[in-house]
């Protein structure tokens, strides 16, 4: 893409060379000045930080009571479900009218609707889910918005069902496929939300007309057809955007001329997406960096101080904290606690060996002290053992102190995607503005297992679901035998589970379109299919007691097996075997294979990630007795975790474990939650801090890719359970994901109880 | 009072003298040892994060013991130095990348000081930090060489009275207080620990005896080779392994100590100028 609004080209159309150039003052000049590359421009102009954190300024009193007229309304919104709703008007980037929390305090403006709070409908995902959604909580649909979208505007919902075959439908109401986005946003696209602040809208546009041009010079088949219509959209959706700052006294035409301009610009496009997208993650992208070269600009320019920095940074994580979906409580209990996966990705290092880290690195973490700890936005760091000492003693500190940062493998994320990709959602690393992912939930492959025991049929309804094949046959299962079963199930599971994503991503596009996101994003993108698996840690135990120990199959009078006697002792997962580990890998490795061999809709890349957010919860419910003991009903583990309480041989060894899951046959990410109390980790407060630094340079060095860490106690836990109005704001990390823990449901609450603590004493 | 077993797991019903005689001999030379079970641990068993190696056999029978599944020798898994200097290899690494490194505890690791030896020699010939987890009572058993490749000493000092010593472990104290005296002198560092049991150990002046005896190590050699002290509050975790071995617990109604009692303890130890955890 190319930059018209750029200073060496005047002359261009809809151009304002003067505040272009005042924008750009100072900055270090370079290709970015003549197409779209923000990564060339951040490259140019950031500074390295080495230091430690003792610049940091805490909260002001302003910051505090605005976040304090927030907090004050938390505990309705908790108690109710939501704190309102504005059921009337489908929302789009303009749909609504300014809103503040208190306007003459904010320092970053914008939220989503008029009111903070107030929740938005988005029916274009699906009518029925608003309709449930808005019953639930008390209030009537508009008869008039339910007409037009049930009679006149199809939906992406309804576009889906349209097509999906019959074994499509089966494996989703048997809970084998699950999660899919068919009712809801498919989210994990993250807009790259800072072209706005470094370009302005105008430029944008511009270069999206010059797409435009090359599109109008092709023929008008299918694909260049729909090119040239979403092309269109961008471009509306840009204006749009320009419309809704100006709604609040903001020109974005033109580039950001100060950090507080650009924050708010940046913020601006953002609000943009979630105003017209409720998708099921809506990440923010890896800003940090980025913005700190603008207010590293004001601070040398002696415009602004390091508090008001930090106040800034402040604002906008506040805004970001407040970002709301209308989702109904069954959607809720699947993602746990009313998530939003406003991802932010931090530090790393740059493929020229500086670090990523700046000070603004510091100051979006310093948000959890000023602010108190929250799962949103969702901190994420990208770690690699040669991050600066300073940054890693002070994520270690924060982590210890608030448990709410995510880990990732810098190394595995820079190596598949460069030093400008983000996280979306937990685990999806994607190159910023020029990839995107179709998101596809997961598949229950402990389930696919019985299935294959089973000869196709669910353990649960006995109903047939899956080819008929020819059950076990015998008193013990025969490992060989079971394994043959199970990959020839697979076989099925991956051309079923494709289908059900080339549909809906298909209607997605069409029925519910983002086109904000989508506007700051390349005119060429990597697409990718991120499917995923759940119940790994289930299977690869399953599939060891099968192979080291005898495992007894228990049949019902109809011949289905639904429960298993085992005798003797087998390997599992977590303890750094290799017997058991190698299953794992094996079984990531055979689905990665077949899912390859399926055909993609728009051409886009298969991948799949090892994940479950808390979902493990629930398809541990929907799933019946498994042969490594396991029994039904009991939650799966989360993500890639070894099952709860079979991981003897230290945290460390249990991770290791995983780190074993090779990133290439899962490149949306694999997802590790650690729970440690402080006592693991060390006698003092510096020794906690260095122990966890080196865990987590051991985790990466050894190849692993994600790493939530939970510091606590269980009396904490205990405590919250029966005294939430107490914990508000105790955050948990759980698959990729940080939550409240105060609302997570109480089958959640245990189970993050049950899990392993690896504590000293 | 148990003897203490030396024998080792038999490898089978109907073994020839030949089969047992390079068995002893493999024993003796430290190139078999008994394992009671290995684990990656943070924060405990020194710096970092260690692999701690848990030898099976105890010269002592602490009343507290919360692992006395690893007291007799035969119960353990016959395990060969290589078994053990392979997996200290794949570790290597990672213990190097959180600064920690090998730990040997048990059980008691002295007890089978010739397998303990190679495995620290092996340990420091890649660059390891060690670590010896010990009661001390054997002390005597190792040679300045053995020491020699001993980072840092993790000195389980159980009383400071001699006869409760002997009411809580069955053993004298007098090796325990020699041996901890030889690695002050040499300037081997040190940590001491101390298992605070209500009605079994708290009294103060057998409190006292012990931060005495640590306070008097720190002006041999070159003086303060007592890092820190641990203070280890009695837990009821270990109940189950009495009851799996069939051993009459006799801390069965011990309550955890309180949070006044730990503090008067550890204010004990503060008094004499020690870092007290």
């Amino acid at each position: 893409m190319t930059i018209a609004a750029n200073p060496r080209n005047a002359d261009a159309p809809g151009n304002e060379p003067d505040r272009t150039t005042n924008a750009w003052r100072g900055l270090v000049t370079g290709p970015w000045q003549d197409e779209v590359n923000v990564r060339d421009f951040i490259q140019r102009n950031y500074t390295p930080y080495a230091g430690d954190a003792s610049f940091l300024q805490g909260a002001t009193d302003r910051t505090t009571a605005l976040w304090g007229r927030l907090t004050a309304m938390f505990p309705v919104e908790r108690e109710r479900g939501i704190y309102d709703v504005d059921a009337n008007t489908p929302s789009s980037i303009t749909a609504h009218r300014p809103g503040y929390i208190d306007q003459p305090n904010e320092l970053i403006v914008g939220l989503q609707t008029d009111a903070p709070l107030k929740r938005a409908i988005v029916p274009n995902g699906g009518w029925r889910m608003v309709e449930d959604a808005l019953k639930t909580y008390g209030y009537e649909p508009d008869p008039q918005v339910k007409e037009i979208f049930t009679k006149y505007r199809k939906t992406h919902n309804q576009g889906v069902f349209d097509v999906y075959p019959p074994n499509v439908r089966a494996a989703r109401s048997s809970h084998i496929i699950t999660g899919l986005p068919d009712a809801y946003g498919r989210g994990r696209i993250i807009g790259d939300y800072r072209r706005v602040a470094l370009y302005g809208v105008d430029a944008l546009i511009d270069a999206k007309k010059i797409d435009r041009i090359e599109l109008d010079m092709q023929r008008s088949v299918e694909n260049v057809v729909r090119d040239r219509e979403e092309n269109t959209e961008q471009i509306r959706a840009l204006t749009e955007l320009k419309q809704m700052a100006a709604s609040y006294g903001f020109d974005i035409s033109g580039p950001a001329g100060t950090a507080q301009e650009a924050l708010q610009w940046l913020y601006f496009a953002y609000l943009a997406a979630v105003k017209e997208q409720n998708g099921a993650a809506m990440s923010l992208g890896r800003t940090s960096t980025f913005l700190d070269v603008f207010i590293q600009r004001d601070l040398a320019e002696g415009t602004i101080t390091e508090t008001q920095a930090q106040e800034f940074i402040d604002d906008l994580v506040i805004k970001l904290r407040i970002v709301r979906f209308l989702r109904t409580p069954e959607y809720d209990s699947l993602f746990s606690g009313d998530p939003t996966w406003v991802t932010e990705s931090i530090g790393g290092m740059g493929e020229d060996g500086r670090p990523l880290v700046t000070r603004t690195s510091f100051r979006m973490l310093q948000t959890l002290y000023n602010l108190g700890p929250a799962p949103e936005p969702n901190m994420t760091v990208l770690w690699s053992d040669k991050l600066p000492d300073g940054f890693k003693k002070f994520c270690a500190n924060v982590t210890i102190d608030t448990s709410a940062i995510q880990y990732e493998s810098d190394a595995l994320i820079r190596e598949s995607w460069g030093d400008d990709a983000a996280i979306a959602c937990c685990v999806s690393a994607m190159r910023v503005g020029k990839q995107m992912q179709f998101f596809g939930a997961r598949v229950n492959l402990a389930k696919t297992l019985l299935y294959a025991i089973n000869g196709g049929r669910d353990e649960v309804s006995g109903k047939q679901i899956a080819p008929v094949g020819a059950p076990v046959a015998g008193d013990v299962l025969d490992y060989d035998d079971v394994a043959a079963k199970f990959d020839k199930t697979m076989d099925w599971l991956a051309e079923t589970y494709v289908d059900a994503l080339n549909c809906v991503h298909y209607m997605h596009d069409k029925y519910a379109y983002e086109r904000i996101e989508m506007a700051l994003h390349d005119k060429t993108i990597l697409r990718t299919l991120a499917c995923g698996i759940a119940g790994l840690s289930v299977v690869a135990d399953s599939l060891s007691a099968i192979k080291y120990a005898t495992v007894r199959p228990v049949r019902d009078d109809t011949g289905l097996v639904v429960d298993y006697l085992v005798e003797g002792q087998y390997p599992s997962y977590g303890n750094d075997d290799d017997r058991v580990d190698d299953i794992a890998v094996g079984v990531v490795g055979a689905f990665m294979e077949k899912i390859r061999r399926q055909p993609t809709y728009r051409g886009a890349v298969h991948t799949q990630s090892v994940l479950t957010i808390t979902s493990n919860v629930v398809y541990g419910k929907k799933t019946g007795n498994t042969p490594d003991g396991r029994r039904a009903g009991e939650p799966f583990a989360p993500g890639a975790n070894p099952m709860n309480g079979r991981d003897t041989h230290g945290m460390l060894a249990s991770a290791l474990s995983v780190a074993k899951l090779p990133y290439d046959e899962s490149e949306d990410g694999i997802s590790l939650t650690a729970t440690v109390v402080p006592s693991g980790l060390g006698r003092t407060p510096a020794e906690r801090a260095e122990n966890l630094v080196g865990l987590l340079d051991a985790y990466v060095v050894s190849h692993g890719f994600h790493m939530n860490v939970n510091v606590l106690n269980r009396e904490t836990l205990e405590d919250a359970m029966e005294h939430p109005e107490n914990y508000p704001q105790l955050t948990i990390r759980v698959s990729g994901y940080a939550v409240n823990f105060v609302r997570l449901t109480r089958e959640q609450q245990l189970d993050v109880l049950s899990r392993t603590f690896h504590g000293g004493l | 009072m148990p003897a203490i077993t030396l024998e080792m797991p038999s490898i089978g019903h109907r073994q020839h003298d030949e089969q047992r005689t390079a068995r002893l001999r493999a024993v003796r030379t430290g190139e078999l040892g008994s394992v009671h079970s290995w684990e990656l641990v943070t924060a405990v068993d020194g710096p970092g994060t260690r692999l701690t190696y848990f030898l099976s056999g105890c010269a002592l029978r602490c009343l507290y013991c919360q692992n006395p599944d690893t007291w007799r020798l035969p119960d353990g898994i016959p395990t060969t130095i290589g078994e053990v200097t392979d997996r200290i290899d794949h570790y290597a690494p990672v213990l190097k990348a959180t600064h920690g490194g090998i730990t040997l505890s048990g059980g008691e690791p002295l007890l089978q000081s010739a397998f303990a030896g190679r495995i620290f020699r092996h340990s420091q010939s890649i660059g390891l930090h060690t670590a010896l987890d010990t009661s001390g009572f054997l002390g005597a058993r190792v040679d300045d060489a053995f020491l020699d490749d001993v980072n840092l000493v993790l000195l389980d000092v159980k009383s400071g009275l001699p006869e409760t010593y002997r009411r809580v472990t069955g053993r004298e104290l007098a090796p325990t207080l020699a041996f901890g005296r030889r690695l002050a002198e040499r300037g081997t560092p040190m940590w001491i620990r101390y298992v605070l049991v209500p009605d079994l150990t708290d009294a103060v002046d057998n409190v006292d005896a012990v931060a005495d005896y640590v306070q008097s190590l720190q002006c041999l050699g070159a003086g303060g080779a007592v890092e820190r002290v641990e203070i280890l509050p009695f837990h009821q975790m270990g109940h189950s392994k009495w009851k799996a071995i069939g051993e009459p617990y006799p801390l069965e109604n011990t309550k955890p100590p309180g949070k006044k009692l730990l503090e008067r303890v550890r204010s004990q130890f503060r008094a004499r100028g020690l870092t007290v955890f």
